[in-house]
């Protein structure tokens, strides 16, 4: 492996508050403060200028399809479009078929990851089958390697069993990760319920589902010290919630997606099932208020929530569409967009949620430029405006509402444990 | 002014101008009606093909007699029968459709939007013949037609919509057409199927029954759709009717003149008594009759025709 010499890009690692032109160096596989002499003569240079070095992203939430899906997506693809995004570490929803329910099924995925370009971390399910009826075998999925656990999309909808999870759960030092939608107000819902779901006569899933869910968890949380994470904030009163339990020191985080923050209940007015998501888009008040939670670190990280879906699924009615969209490719510069563009973030806070910030909700070793890490490295033009074509990107799936659309901000370079894995769109491994 | 629409989708997209388009040619096919002879060829040789993916009685069938009497070829779909059962999706059956050499297809659907998906992936026009909760454009226009009918111009009366408005088609087509054409509308029943969300489409919403029916120019109603409710959104048929049900005395609060409207099929008793559905106030069999006008228009509209070409002689 060659020592590597990142220089003239603008470094910025919140973790070890480094913000300004420097040099990156890492010698087999880790980084190092400075080289030796022999190692800079030999060193492999990768001139950054008008280019920014960032830790590798992290995304704690993605849907990789295999086991069992893999005409959607494999972890291999979905690793690689994790590396075309600036993606170093990612966090697998265990809903794949069968569910990540048994120590055996974590093994499978496990193996399969140890062949991906990036790191790639299995999590568990809370209850057997994701059916919210029995415990899974958590010590057992814990000592397999999973580093959550999560019923992902199938809240768990008794408060007697999700209270039994978490304490258990903490047992072995594992978070809960809870989609939170109370299901017996969102039956057959569709979109958000509000205006535009009245206009269009579709189903409507109101956020006081997810509200409930929220403050549930807010108050298992508080009750049993355990740590609960939740899932893809979408309306603003959870925000609100959220912000309360904080300011209470409730051992609470949460997510924030990058659709949520780009689009609102407005984009499903043809019917395009290319904004159909679970939790739905919202309004404008939810928006902004998912964006000021970010601000202020009521909401902790993004997550993609990175939902792929072949292409007839969701070429359908939109009631019968599957939920869900793909996002590594794109979340870095609708991010940049969103949020450092439109919202005025400074582009550190920015990198500090999409990399230390979600590394630390599951306290993964990801999210630093710091000496002794490991080396996961993102290299992006903040500058450059390309056009995104799901065909010919690197997902198996093409469901992206940012499809041929124009993007700022483009990845150059990923680095994952001192190697580049990703170059100028060319995957390495 | 021409006609440019090819496909029929929504009230919401038209303008008030070709709502009086598709009003004036039903108003000529209308008096085809009355004939002795009642056909026309206006569409020989072109094969329309009803696509009814959802249970239909009225609509389906006011669909086919429009179409004959347009000298139209129909084939009506039997989704019971269909390969949709088998798992063929609404791209591939429509598509096979047309490669069939249908000239339309009037698709009846249970999820909202599916006409509009449809349109974009056929090249011969789509008619809206009911499309889940969202719209149901002809229906409107019959009820609009049948009310400009009995009332003249409908620019300021008083339009009450009573019942099951959250999961009604009807009721959204209505909305946009009589807002479109300038009438006060009211929609009005339990606050969990008459959400305030409708207020943003132009309405009154009330809850308050009698406050509503006052001065009323037309009181429709709407069916309860239990099977479009997932869960309960009131306790009981009996105390929907002792609430909102249109009974002798209710109708009373209504002005001398008014006109009792109902899509159908009605259930008797329910949101309307017997008595009310069957008095003089009531046009819902004028409603049918000109459905078949108004979707003569439609079709022969969306085939191609003119306005100006319906020249209908009085016989």
């Amino acid at each position: 492996m060659p020592f590597l010499h990142i220089k003239n890009g603008r470094v910025i690692d919140p973790a070890s508050k480094r913000d300004a032109k420097g040099d990156v160096f890492i010698a087999d596989g880790k980084f190092v403060k400075s080289p030796t002499p022999a190692q800079k003569k030999s060193a492999q240079v990768i001139d950054a200028k008008g280019l920014v070095v960032c830790p590798g992203l992290v995304d704690i939430h993605v849907h990789f399809r295999e086991p069992g899906q893999t005409h959607k997506e494999t972890i291999l693809t979905g690793s690689q479009a994790a590396a075309a995004g600036g993606f170093t570490t990612v966090v697998c929803m265990p809903n794949t078929s069968p569910v990540v329910d048994n120590a055996g099924t974590v093994t499978l995925i496990k193996a399969a990851a140890a062949a991906a370009p990036v790191h790639v971390y299995p999590t568990g399910c809370i209850t057997v089958g994701m059916k919210g009826q029995a415990l899974a075998p958590h010590g057992s999925l814990q000592k397999a390697g999973v580093v959550a656990l999560t019923d992902d999309g199938l809240c768990v909808q008794s408060n007697e069993l999700m209270h039994r999870a978490v304490e258990y759960a903490k047992m072995f030092g594992l978070s809960i990760l809870d989609h939170c939608q109370d299901e017996s107000m969102t039956e057959k819902a569709v979109m958000n319920e509000g205006v535009v779901s009245t206009r269009l006569g579709l189903k409507g899933w109101p956020h006081a589902a997810e509200d409930i869910i929220v403050a549930r968890n807010i108050i298992l949380s508080r009750y049993t010290g355990a740590h609960i994470h939740m899932q893809h904030i979408s309306s603003a009163h959870s925000v609100e919630l959220m912000r309360q339990a904080k300011k209470n020191g409730v051992n609470v985080t949460a997510e924030a997606t990058p659709h949520h923050i780009a689009f609102t209940e407005e984009a499903l007015g043809t019917y395009d099932t290319h904004f159909k998501m679970n939790p739905p888009l919202r309004t404008e008040a939810d928006r902004k208020a998912i964006i000021a939670g970010l601000r202020d670190g009521t909401l902790d990280c993004i997550g993609t929530d990175h939902a792929p879906h072949a292409p007839e699924e969701k070429d359908r009615e939109f009631d019968y569409a599957p939920n869900g969209i793909i996002g590594l490719e794109t979340a870095l510069p609708v991010c940049l967009d969103i949020l450092v563009k439109k919202s005025k973030f400074q582009l550190s806070h920015v990198i500090d949620l999409m990399t230390r910030k979600a590394a630390d909700i599951l306290k993964l070793p990801a999210g630093t430029l710091a000496p002794g890490a490991t080396a996961d490295v993102c290299i992006f033009d903040p500058a450059e405006t390309w056009l995104y074509n799901t065909y010919g990107a690197f997902s198996k799936s093409i469901n992206s509402p940012w499809d041929k659309q124009n993007l700022t901000g483009r990845v150059k370079t990923t680095i994952v444990s001192g190697k580049v894995v990703y170059q100028n769109g060319k995957m390495l491994v | 002014m021409p006609w440019h629409r090819k496909h029929l989708l929504t009230i919401e997209e038209l303008k008030r101008s070709e709502i009086e388009q598709i009003l004036a040619t039903a108003g000529a096919f209308r008096r085809i009606l009355d004939r002795k002879v009642k056909k026309v060829p206006a569409l020989r040789g072109k094969t329309i093909v009803n696509l009814f993916l959802e249970p239909s009685t009225r609509t389906r069938i006011s669909f086919e007699m429009a179409a004959k009497l347009l000298s139209a070829d129909v084939i009506s779909f039997d989704a019971a029968a269909s390969s949709t059962t088998k798992g063929e999706t609404l791209r591939d059956t429509a598509q096979n459709i047309q490669a069939l050499h249908a000239d339309m297809i009037v698709l009846r659907h249970a999820a909202s939007g599916s006409p509009l998906y449809l349109s974009k992936v056929l090249g011969i026009p789509v008619v809206n013949a009911g499309d889940g909760a969202h719209e149901h454009p002809t229906q409107a226009l019959l009820d609009v037609f049948t009310m400009r009918e009995k009332l003249g111009d409908l620019k300021g009366r008083k339009v009450v919509i009573l019942g099951d408005i959250l999961f009604s088609r009807v009721a959204r087509s209505n909305i946009h057409a009589l807002t479109k054409l300038g009438a006060d509308v009211t929609i009005v029943g339990p606050s969990t199927l008459v959400p305030h969300w409708f207020e943003s489409l132009g309405v009154r919403v009330s809850h308050n029954l009698r406050e509503a029916l006052a001065d009323a120019d037309v009181v429709m109603l709407l069916r309860i759709q239990h099977e479009r409710q997932g869960v309960s959104h009131f306790p009981s048929i009996g105390e929907y009717t002792s609430m909102f049900g249109l009974n002798y005395t209710r109708a009373s609060w209504v002005k001398p003149g008014a006109i009792i409207m109902h899509p159908g099929p009605i259930n008797r008793g329910v949101e309307i008594d017997s008595d009310i559905a069957d008095s003089d106030r009531s046009v819902i069999l004028q409603q049918v009759t000109n459905g078949i006008a108004v979707r003569m228009a439609v079709l022969y509209l969306c085939a191609g025709g003119q306005p100006e070409a319906v020249t209908v002689p009085v016989t």
